[in-house]
């Protein structure tokens, strides 16, 4: 790395998760950070530590990570008790290490929660988040010639909601810091996101009663704390939460009355 | 997002129309966390109807034994001549152990589902940031509710834990006097000060538990979202001022025989 500007942090003190394999015993091990620049990002100072313990010719902690700009949800990390650390609305990517103080000691683990199955050290596998978005966390258009642009109206209140909710980057952090291991807001913006728009009328209420109940066989129930509002990197609101408990009791009786299904 | 599959679960079909058996809508709705909530918030808002009501009805009390025992008395006759006296205080009652059953019920079966969801905790604290103490004590204030509810049936429904008799000497249950048998029970320091505690936990209840019920139910709207919040502590505010306000009212004798 060139010359930082920046001030430099010295003398951390890291608690990472280590864990061999998905059933292997984990614990927690310490790691020495010297000193670190605090325009690094989190995992750029993972990155240094891993360096560090290449070089020693010790293995290297696992963490997810692509983007590192803060849209694509693969980082995933509890930081001193919180997920994705203590900035609000902030991926752990974009979290920096000005955040932090000299001679800090702080305590990184994986997400936890039964369908969330450690892979490696922090890395965790969200496939049942694939699961619930498979089983309605989509729309039927036509095929042919393309629409015309704009041709289906949407109100601009509308389309400011459901994108919104579209700014879920399913990192699993509502998961992570719900007191229940509940996965409802993210399960919630991703039925408002399409519930919301023209474009995603004709699925509605089957989509409801389909992705809550795919959720159910995951995940924990909503006890209201909001503690997943807060972790969100992306602030999707919990009233996107009671939309979609609205949309399921809709359902319930809508589907029923359906002809022609089982 | 990593592609491994969890094996542990059974194949998903990747469509929303699953062919599934219907069970009747009630059982149906019931058998997901989320219908499962729904019951809770109903079933809440019945037993926080009854216990305003159950608050103000005792207010009586400050205008004296011949308006409490009164206002007893017109409980036992409510819908005389329709049906036969206390038949439907009866019906009430079977409405409140029906709601106080299924509200424990759904708790239990939400409580199970919960701990599943997270079979290994977090080895490290956890920094909870609006988690309120009243939303994490749900299960021990309720616990604490529910078990009080037993002794105060006891106390003053029953009479069963105090000795029965027709005089007015401390802790002596008189049935029919309803306004003695308060004031005899709360006279006791130990019995007023759990009496207190338990309104307490009731109120901290409250406080999460009506501000919850409009999420579970899906009644949210920038028309009154802000106010949820005010309603929750009014009402376990207004709960908690007025129900601590008998024991200490008999303890400071500004209520007595």
């Amino acid at each position: 790395m060139t010359a930082s500007h920046g001030e430099h942090l010295t003398n951390l003190t890291l608690s990472v998760w280590r864990q061999k394999g998905p059933d292997a015993a984990g614990a927690f091990e310490s790691y020495r950070i010297d000193s670190i620049s605090d325009e690094a990002s989190f995992l750029e100072m993972l990155d240094v530590l891993n360096e560090k313990l290449i070089d020693e010719g010790r293995d290297a902690v696992t963490f997810e990570h692509d983007c590192r700009e803060g849209i694509c949800g693969s980082c995933s990390l509890m930081i001193d008790g919180q997920a994705h650390g203590p900035q609000r609305g902030t991926a752990t990517c974009q979290l920096h290490m000005r955040k932090f103080k000299s001679g800090a000691n702080i305590v990184i683990e994986p997400w936890r929660a039964t369908s969330f199955p450690i892979i490696k050290d922090l890395m965790v596998d969200r496939s049942a988040f694939d699961r619930i978005i498979e089983s309605g966390g989509y729309i039927t258009s036509q095929t042919g010639g393309a629409p015309d642009a704009n041709l289906v109206p949407v109100p601009k209140p509308v389309a400011d909601a459901a994108m919104d909710s579209a700014a879920c980057i399913g990192c699993g952090a509502c998961v992570a810091a719900c007191p229940n291991g509940a996965a409802n807001l993210f399960t919630a913006a991703k039925v408002a996101h399409l519930n919301l728009l023209p474009q995603g009328q004709a699925e509605r209420y089957a989509r409801a009663e389909s992705m809550v109940e795919t959720m159910d066989e995951y995940f924990g129930s909503c006890t209201n704390h909001g503690e997943c509002e807060a972790a969100c990197p992306k602030e999707i609101s919990i009233d996107v939460i009671a939309l979609m408990n609205k949309d399921y009791r809709k359902a319930k009786f809508a589907n029923r009355k359906e002809i022609a299904r089982s | 997002m990593a592609q491994t599959t969890n094996t542990t679960r059974g194949p998903v079909t990747g469509t929303a129309h699953r062919a599934k058996k219907r069970k009747p809508f009630l059982l149906d709705l019931y058998s997901t966390a989320v219908g499962k909530k729904y019951v809770m918030a109903i079933t809440g808002v019945l037993l926080i109807g009854f216990v305003i009501t159950h608050m103000i009805g005792n207010l009586k009390m400050y205008l004296g034994k011949e308006d409490f025992n009164h206002y007893a008395e017109f409980l036992r006759e409510l819908l005389v001549p329709i049906l036969p006296r206390t038949v439907f205080l009866w019906i009430l009652r079977g409405g409140l152990l029906g709601a106080v059953v299924l509200h424990v019920h759904a708790a239990y079966g939400l409580t199970l589902l919960n701990r599943g969801a997270r079979s290994v905790k977090y080895q490290s604290p956890r920094d909870y940031q609006v988690a309120t103490f009243a939303s994490r004590t749900m299960r021990w204030t309720g616990i604490i509710v529910f078990l009080f509810v037993f002794w105060h049936l006891a106390d003053l429904t029953w009479g069963t834990v105090n000795a029965l008799g027709t005089t007015a000497a401390d802790g002596v249950f008189v049935r029919g006097d309803a306004y003695g048998n308060v004031v005899r029970s709360f006279e006791r320091p130990p019995v007023a000060l759990l009496y207190i505690v338990a309104n307490i936990a009731l109120g901290t209840h409250l406080f999460h538990g009506v501000w919850s019920l409009f999420q579970s139910i899906g009644w949210s709207s920038p028309r009154f979202n802000k106010w949820r919040r005010w309603l929750a502590t009014a009402i376990a505010t207004i709960v908690v001022v007025g129900n601590v306000s008998f024991p200490i009212a008999v303890l400071a004798g500004i209520v007595g025989q």
